[in-house]
């Protein structure tokens, strides 16, 4: 895929990026590994090696839109085989913060709103329940079609509960949200 | 003996087989496992997909809890697992941590491929076998989150893993060859991008067929119910049949040491009693 429109070149993304996350991006030097080990390649608009060119080229807003952070399954093959111990796995997951934060989510937009599903689940009750967690998923990407007969299959076979069961200090829960907002937020 | 316990949410849901067949093994094996209490989602992956901190301080309020009790800690989910490794290291290198979330950082975490493979284990397990599982044909899966990356998780043959293989061996199990132990069945993408989870876990099923496996031995939840729930779609829409049950690696331990476990078998999508039937197994 091509990168779209003109290039706009952010030079000094890398260094920030690579003292904000620790990731050392620039120590690339482009083997491709990461991308050869990677099962979902095929569905990437960037190959992970590319996008770290991109990085390191200051392509940051190309980086932060692209399907490829959304893509990735984080599987860890990438970050096990490089070379260069660059945790490409753990960039994505700084890619991605960074992208909702810049608000350049324009890709895989399901994506993002399952995790925040998911967390909200773990954020009510301190624990997941699978059968409201995805009852809400499927409402607030108004799909309600898909899977049906495959839940009822689960449902049947007793594989999902009906009633959650929470965490009794629920305070702690929420005080280790807010704090890890704060956190995130500076 | 004694043990810490962290189940997960999987465990409680889905996966109720995988913890119910862990429960019985352990109590015919003389292991006795203190369930955490008051334990909490460890954030799994949407945590570090999308805050950082939470996907520390989540996993590390559950190890304050275990180091309470003192003990070791047994984690069967591979999600759960390699989540509080990653919190211990997070906060063993990090000091920022600590004001949150106060931990020593020195519970022993354990997954179930570690565990039942220890020799003392592996002895207890042959001193009390009932059923030899000779017949089955597994290859065994592992996925992921207990293998990648290793740098967290410890696993030496992190490319090769072989916890799985030599329980079985004791069981008199035999495990197919293959090389798709650890790639990927795309558990994360699950509800997001089926298609994708359609390729990954069909590629599995195909080389599993192709391996010459009758079944597929895994330990980990997220693993066994992306596979166990797409598998008929998958052969439906690829024109084949696999019928390649999905096993949780404690479901054979349990068979084997003659546990009753027939209300574990019910709960399977691809019905393993059929092929347990064949092999004279129930």
């Amino acid at each position: 895929m091509q990168i779209h429109g003109e290039l706009t070149q952010e030079p000094a993304w890398v260094a920030d990026l690579e003292t904000e996350s620790g990731i050392k991006v620039s120590a690339c030097y482009q083997c491709k590994k990461c991308s050869n080990g990677c099962p979902v390649v095929y569905a990437m608009d960037f190959q992970p090696n590319r996008l770290i060119r991109m990085i390191q080229l200051g392509l940051k807003e190309d980086v932060l839109k692209s399907a490829t952070i959304w893509v990735c399954a984080s599987c860890e093959t990438c970050s096990t085989r490089c070379p260069n111990d660059i945790e490409i796995a753990t960039l994505m997951d700084y890619l991605r913060q960074a992208a909702i934060r810049e608000g350049k989510v324009e890709k895989e937009r399901n994506t993002p709103v399952f995790h925040q599903t998911f967390l909200s689940s773990i954020r009510k009750n301190g624990r997941v329940h699978e059968l409201m967690m995805i009852g809400e998923y499927r409402l607030k990407t108004k799909d309600f079609l898909s899977d049906l007969r495959l839940g009822w299959e689960m449902f049947k076979r007793g594989r999902l509960r009906l009633f959650p069961a929470g965490v009794k200090s629920k305070g702690e829960i929420e005080e280790i949200f807010k704090r890890s907002e704060r956190e995130e937020r500076r | 003996m004694k043990i810490g316990y962290y189940p997960g949410c999987a465990l409680h849901g889905t996966a109720w087989e995988y913890d119910q067949s862990i429960r019985k093994a352990c109590e015919v094996l003389g292991v006795e496992l203190e369930e955490i209490k008051d334990w909490n989602c460890c954030g799994a992956s949407s945590a570090h997909i999308l805050n950082k901190t939470l996907s520390v301080l989540l996993p590390a309020r559950n190890l304050a809890l275990a180091e309470k009790e003192g003990l070791d800690l047994l984690v069967p989910c591979a999600a759960c697992f390699n989540r509080l490794k990653a919190a211990q290291k997070k906060v063993r290198e990090e000091n920022s941590y600590q004001e949150a979330v106060p931990i020593r950082g020195d519970t022993k975490i354990i997954h179930i491929n570690e565990f039942f493979c220890e020799k003392e284990m592996l002895l207890r397990i042959r001193d009390r076998v009932k059923k030899s599982l000779t017949g089955l044909n597994p290859v065994t899966y592992y996925g992921c989150l207990t293998a990648r990356h290793p740098r967290v998780t410890g696993m030496a043959n992190y490319e090769d893993p072989q916890g799985m293989d030599c329980v079985l061996e004791t069981l008199s199990v035999k495990t197919r060859p293959w090389s798709y132990k650890t790639d990927c069945c795309g558990g994360n993408l699950m509800m997001t991008r089926v298609d994708i989870v359609k390729k990954l876990s069909g590629n599995l099923f195909s080389e599993a067929a192709e391996a010459g496996a009758d079944c597929i031995v895994t330990d980990c939840p997220l693993c066994q119910a992306n596979l166990d729930t797409r598998e008929h779609e998958i052969a439906r829409e690829a024109g084949r049949t696999f019928d390649l049950p999905v096993f949780y690696i404690s479901e054979l331990i349990g068979l084997a040491l003659g546990i009753d476990a027939g209300q574990w078998w019910k709960r399977h999508i691809v019905d393993p009693r059929g092929l347990l039937a064949k092999k004279g197994l129930m």
